[in-house]
């Protein structure tokens, strides 16, 4: 005790400074952690607001566990980050692949290029819902005009095709972040050793096998991570797309959790979904930071 | 067989012409190195030959078979980078052999040729680090190891000493030499370091804005230089070089100085013609102080500016008709600045150029 406060006494100053950030992040950060983390534990009903006094235990826990909705959602939520993440990696190195080879108008191809990424996600989620519409959509129109369709083909109605629907206008608006980021690891990248491999007999595949494609893993990684964290908290896109619906076939984790949340007013059960479902985040990103870190270390120098 | 063939050869970026119209003959075995200040198209015209850059105009041949159009990989030939480009992500043993690995070749092969390679560089201890834990003389030895384990028609090397500290540079160069001794193959060396090109080349080629200025061996272009940039160029410190006019068997300075004309260039001038004397720092010698047996030797009166000891020789700084040059003091004593001495000049190794294009006067 002493020495504490001696310590207080000693750093006196530079306690004080620091109180004000450590103030904020106790009020702002840490309190409705501890908040949310205890509701999970009660059977607090927005509607109700003494529910939040009964203490349940792991009642909201177990329910989650047993609640075939919610793994659903949870798969879902994983196929989707899997199908997202790889489309958009894929895409994203072919886009920065080819702006990399432009040598007339490049900073106007990388402008354009992140125009997806300067509108809102509701927006996005508009326009993709207008676009895949059965009746008004463009693309439904289009199909019929063209003989391609004979009848409306139900883009968000369809299990998979609301699904796929969904994806779609995730990638198109997301694909940039990953060929910016790719890009800036196509800038970083030195020529030497890609001329090198050149003279050690490798063909164009070869040299972005071997040389090209390790260069970039970090960058790609680094990608992943964040999108990683950014698909997993999914909603505003199928909220206005497909609403988690029809009958909650597109129901993603976080739709499923804001419904019982806000619509269902289960406070609790809600938060013990919401606390299953960072750890779904934390995983990915310790996943792709583990990879990160792996990828580096084996650049060594760089 | 893998000789060397370059036949015309032309860069140019877009209207910018770099290399114009090269000629080479590089013989099988032969070490071929390509000097010249930065910008004179030396790294372009290996980079030609490397497949690494397009030729504009003009044929490459290496072995016979003209390579134009070839890609590098078709082309047998290794190269080493300035920047050593090891493959960061692999270690040693991979950057090794990595080429073998490419052209499909048994592990048990991949594992002789490697381990042979190390053991010739002395790499055998770092096999399983990667580039980045290695430093600068080790990178650029992993980068030669890979170059040699394919056993190619044609080294390349692109100034591969230049990323090194003055005393690892002199290491590798005698190292790089013995490789050559021990791998008898055709190299094409480029550096802008004329003690590299010195110590190192069968046969010099001297570039200058895209041309060849002089081919020979190093003694030739020290000896026989063909114009007063080879002159300067070769040699350290470079040739002196005085403006002045022939005049009955003299050359008249500025002032009131004057040398004979050298030996060798005699009936070569015409009186009254304007040129340019040269003669190294080695071959101006206060008296008393100079080599023996120099041959014909031209006495000259010089108020020295500035003495610069060596130990084993002192540089001696003076003026004559108003240009600064250097001489040499051999078996040194102090020197005090302003001190006026009576000096040698060997005159079998003093050089006459045209005046005006700097071109030599012996042919």
């Amino acid at each position: 005790m002493t020495r504490l406060r001696r310590y207080a006494r000693d750093h006196a100053v530079p306690l004080a400074l620091l109180s004000p950030a450590v103030l904020v992040i106790l009020l702002v950060v840490l309190l409705p952690l501890l908040f949310s983390f205890y509701t999970s534990f009660s059977n607090y009903r927005l509607i109700r607001p003494d529910s939040l006094w009964d203490w349940v235990g792991f009642r909201n826990y177990l329910r989650v566990l047993g609640d075939g909705d919610f793994w659903s959602a949870f798969g879902r939520t994983v196929l989707f980050l899997t199908v997202a993440l790889n489309l958009e990696m894929l895409l994203g190195l072919g886009l920065a692949l080819m702006v990399n080879r432009i040598t007339w108008g490049q900073r106007t191809m990388r402008t354009i290029m992140m125009f997806p990424m300067m509108f809102s996600p509701i927006l996005v989620g508009f326009q993709f819902k207008y676009l895949f519409n059965d009746t008004i959509g463009l693309v439904n129109n289009a199909l019929q005009s063209l003989g391609l369709a004979s009848e409306p083909i139900p883009f968000l109605v369809d299990r998979w095709l609301a699904f796929a629907a969904i994806a779609f206008a995730e990638i198109w608006m997301s694909t940039s972040i990953f060929a910016i980021l790719i890009l800036a690891g196509l800038f970083a990248m030195p020529k030497d050793p890609i001329e090198a491999a050149r003279v050690d007999g490798c063909s164009n595949w070869q040299v972005f096998r071997h040389i090209t494609l390790p260069f970039l893993m970090p960058f790609i990684y680094i990608a992943m991570t964040i999108r990683s964290l950014d698909v997993a908290r999914a909603y505003d896109i199928v909220d206005v797309m497909t609403g988690g619906g029809p009958a909650g076939r597109t129901e993603l984790l976080w739709t499923l959790i804001a419904r019982t949340a806000y619509d269902d007013a289960r406070m609790g059960r809600a938060n013990a979904m919401a606390y299953f479902s960072i750890l779904l985040s934390i995983f990915f990103t310790w996943f792709f930071f583990r990879k990160l870190m792996a990828a580096r270390r084996h650049l060594g120098a760089f | 067989m893998a000789e060397v063939t370059l036949r015309k050869i032309v860069k140019n970026y877009g209207a910018l012409e770099v290399v114009h119209g090269i000629d080479l003959d590089i013989a099988h075995n032969e070490f071929v190195v390509l000097v010249g200040p930065s910008g004179c198209g030396k790294s372009t015209t290996l980079r030609m030959i490397a497949g690494l850059e397009e030729v504009s105009g003009g044929e490459i041949a290496i072995g016979g078979r003209v390579v134009n159009t070839l890609p590098p990989r078709a082309r047998n030939i290794s190269m080493v980078f300035q920047n050593y480009a090891l493959y960061p992500h692999m270690t040693v043993r991979e950057n090794l052999g990595f080429s073998l690995k490419i052209a499909g070749r048994p592990p048990a092969e991949i594992e002789k040729a490697t381990d042979e390679a190390a053991a010739i560089l002395g790499l055998a201890d770092y096999m399983d680090r990667t580039p980045g834990e290695l430093s600068g003389g080790q990178r650029q030895r992993v980068a030669m190891g890979r170059a040699i384990v394919r056993h190619p028609d044609v080294f390349l090397f692109d100034e591969p000493l230049s990323n090194l500290d003055a005393k690892l540079r002199t290491q590798m160069r005698v190292e790089i030499k013995k490789l050559h001794q021990k791998v008898k193959t055709t190299i094409v060396y480029v550096t802008h370091d004329q003690v590299e090109a010195m110590t190192l080349a069968d046969r010099i080629v001297i570039m200058k804005d895209g041309h060849i200025v002089q081919t020979g061996t190093p003694l030739e272009v020290f000896e026989r230089p063909a114009n007063t940039f080879v002159a300067t160029f070769i040699g350290s410190p470079p040739m002196n070089l005085v403006d002045g006019v022939v005049a009955g068997g003299e050359v008249r300075f500025a002032g009131d100085a004057s040398l004979p004309v050298p030996p060798a260039f005699r009936g070569r001038v015409q009186e009254g013609q304007r040129v340019t004397y040269g003669f190294r720092a080695d071959n101006l010698m206060p008296a008393g102080h100079a080599m023996t047996g120099i041959g014909e030797t031209a006495d000259i009166d010089l108020t020295i500016a500035l003495a610069e000891p060596l130990g084993a020789e002192t540089i001696l700084l003076s003026e004559l008709a108003g240009v600064e040059i250097q001489g040499k003091m051999y078996n040194p004593r102090a020197v005090a600045a302003g001190e006026r001495l009576s000096c040698l000049l060997a005159l079998d190794h003093a050089h006459l150029f045209d005046a005006e294009t700097g071109a030599s006067l012996r042919t």
